[in-house]
């Protein structure tokens, strides 16, 4: 493995930024309501995530050290900027859903922790495979749990009625899915799944521990 | 039973299976009234979902290699326990959801018996109630459709207090009947399974909150609405069957008498405010949620040590 697929696989499985890191946990509870929601979510995140990790990473011989949280934040929110104008001038429907979650991305602890963990101290193009690796992660992460939601709390997957196909609707929605505990529990028990592979919860020497 | 104290402590034979038994022979009362009023599918109900707990418990054991505890009784009580909380149209699968979600997300996912931090049964209701509201607002009385005496009295009616006694109105399975209730809680409190501070600090709190808010906001106490306040609903059914539950309630007195006032306080508001008729289940589980604080503040005191360094020990 050469170190731009590494990073890849670093930010989908190694270090998931939903399931292992756990950052980000605002947008991930709160519009993973449907799956469609979770994958516009994911993008919107990776555009950012891309755009400014390049930049950080271009200017990181410029920015002074004292005041590098500023910088980034201005960087990041240049992005998040560019990222909701596209929105609102092609996807109006989809920035309308998303609503207050897309500005908020600036503060999305992704971003903003991989601008200083990695970013600031590694080259452009890696920089570049990092933020798309974690991104990827983000929106799986955000995906299956929107999937997850949705089948349970509506009966539908991406707006397909699987109820309806499938079990003939005879499965009665547990409209708590897509209220804010489902979010917790599917949550929960996707970090289990992710977790249990290999686990024998021995934290203190664990291969995954950097 | 349940005073704490310095050692040297008394041991007796009291052990769970023991007390779960008692707790469901003080249930029988309102069980049966429940099946007699209700019809015999009050009895599937309750069947389908003592069986839902205990299966759950067992499978979830087995499966993750842990000391089977189905013989101790307490999922058989959980599913008891639930199933008097549901209202008797309900779907058959919805008792067996319930006692799914109880047993393994409520009780064993957080440790099993004496680690749940909430009481296993009524998170199961309220998930329930979150997740199917229609099923579980839909309520018969004498074979027919019918509001539950306090969405009735929400409305500014006035039920007759001699039926809502007796419990021949709509309602879940066991908590409609008072006289059942109360025979049931009287065997639990002389065989000494329960301490009354819980259910008289909760009721006690309750009948005061409604009467200060009576005189603030009309200028007369109305004692018939408060009694029919006091009958209607999962009221006493929650204050002496639910609220006392071992694992999920204070130890100490005085935090009992904190827990109770909690859980009648909130009872009233959620009873009092616009969207739900109905709060003691939510009301419950809430005050569950604040027992290892109330915990910290009202720990006993060693002999011998000052108190302000307890305290700020604890905090």
């Amino acid at each position: 493995m050469n170190r731009y697929t590494e990073r890849l696989y670093n930010g989908i499985i190694r270090q998931n930024p939903t399931f292992v890191l756990m950052l980000g946990m605002c947008p991930t509870l709160a519009v993973t309501t449907s799956a469609a929601n979770g994958v516009m979510m994911g993008i919107s995140t990776t555009a950012v995530l891309v755009m400014s990790n390049i930049l950080i990473s271009a200017f990181r011989k410029i920015i002074p050290k004292n005041i590098r949280i500023p910088a980034y934040i201005v960087i990041i929110s240049a992005s998040v900027s560019v990222v909701q104008m596209l929105l609102m001038a092609y996807r109006p429907d989809i920035y309308s859903s998303l609503g207050v979650y897309i500005p908020l991305i600036v503060v999305n602890c992704i971003i903003l922790g991989r601008a200083d963990a990695y970013a600031s101290s590694n080259g452009i193009l890696i920089s570049m495979f990092d933020g798309f690796g974690m991104g990827a992660g983000f929106t799986i992460g955000l995906t299956s749990i929107g999937i997850f939601r949705e089948l349970l709390g509506n009966g539908t997957i991406f707006g397909w009625n699987f109820n309806e196909y499938f079990l003939k609707g005879q499965y009665t929605p547990a409209a708590i899915f897509v209220m804010a505990p489902g979010a917790f529990f599917v949550l929960a028990f996707l970090c289990a799944a992710r977790k249990n592979k290999g686990c024998g919860g021995n934290c203190m020497n664990c291969s995954e521990r950097r | 039973m349940l005073n704490v104290s310095a050692a040297p402590h008394i041991r007796n034979g009291t052990y769970t299976r023991e007390l779960m038994l008692d707790v469901c022979i003080a249930l029988i009362p309102s069980t049966c009234f429940g099946i007699y009023y209700f019809g015999i599918r009050a009895l599937f109900i309750i069947a389908i979902s003592i069986i839902s707990c205990v299966l759950s418990e067992y499978i979830y054991e087995k499966i993750m290699g842990r000391e089977v505890t189905v013989d101790d009784m307490s999922a058989f009580l959980t599913g008891l326990l639930l199933a008097l909380n549901l209202p008797v149209h309900v779907p058959l699968w919805l008792p067996a959801v319930g006692g799914v979600f109880a047993i393994i997300i409520v009780k064993q996912l957080f440790g099993g018996i004496g680690h749940n931090f909430m009481n296993p049964a009524l998170a199961a209701r309220c998930f329930l109630l979150i997740s199917y509201s229609r099923e579980m607002t839909t309520f018969f009385a004498d074979g027919e459709s019918g509001a539950t005496p306090l969405v009735l009295m929400k409305a500014g009616e006035r039920p007759d207090i001699f039926k809502m006694f007796m419990g021949t109105t709509a309602g879940c399975i066991g908590e409609t009947c008072v006289p059942m209730i109360l025979m049931g809680a009287l065997y639990l409190v002389i065989r000494k399974v329960i301490s009354v501070i819980i259910p008289l600090s909760c009721i006690g709190s309750f009948v005061l909150f409604m009467s200060v808010y009576d005189f603030v906001s009309y200028g007369t106490v109305d004692t018939g609405y408060i009694v029919l306040q006091l009958c209607a609903g999962g009221l006493l059914f929650g204050a002496f069957f639910m609220a006392t539950d071992y694992v999920t309630s204070p130890v100490t007195a005085a935090g009992k008498v904190v827990y109770g006032i909690s859980i009648g306080t909130l009872i009233g508001i959620f009873r009092l405010s616009k969207g739900l008729p109905e709060g003691v289940s939510y009301a419950i589980i809430c005050s569950n949620m604040i027992v290892p604080l109330i915990e910290k503040c009202t720990m006993p005191v060693p002999f011998g040590e000052e108190k302000k360094r307890i305290w700020l020990r604890n905090i």
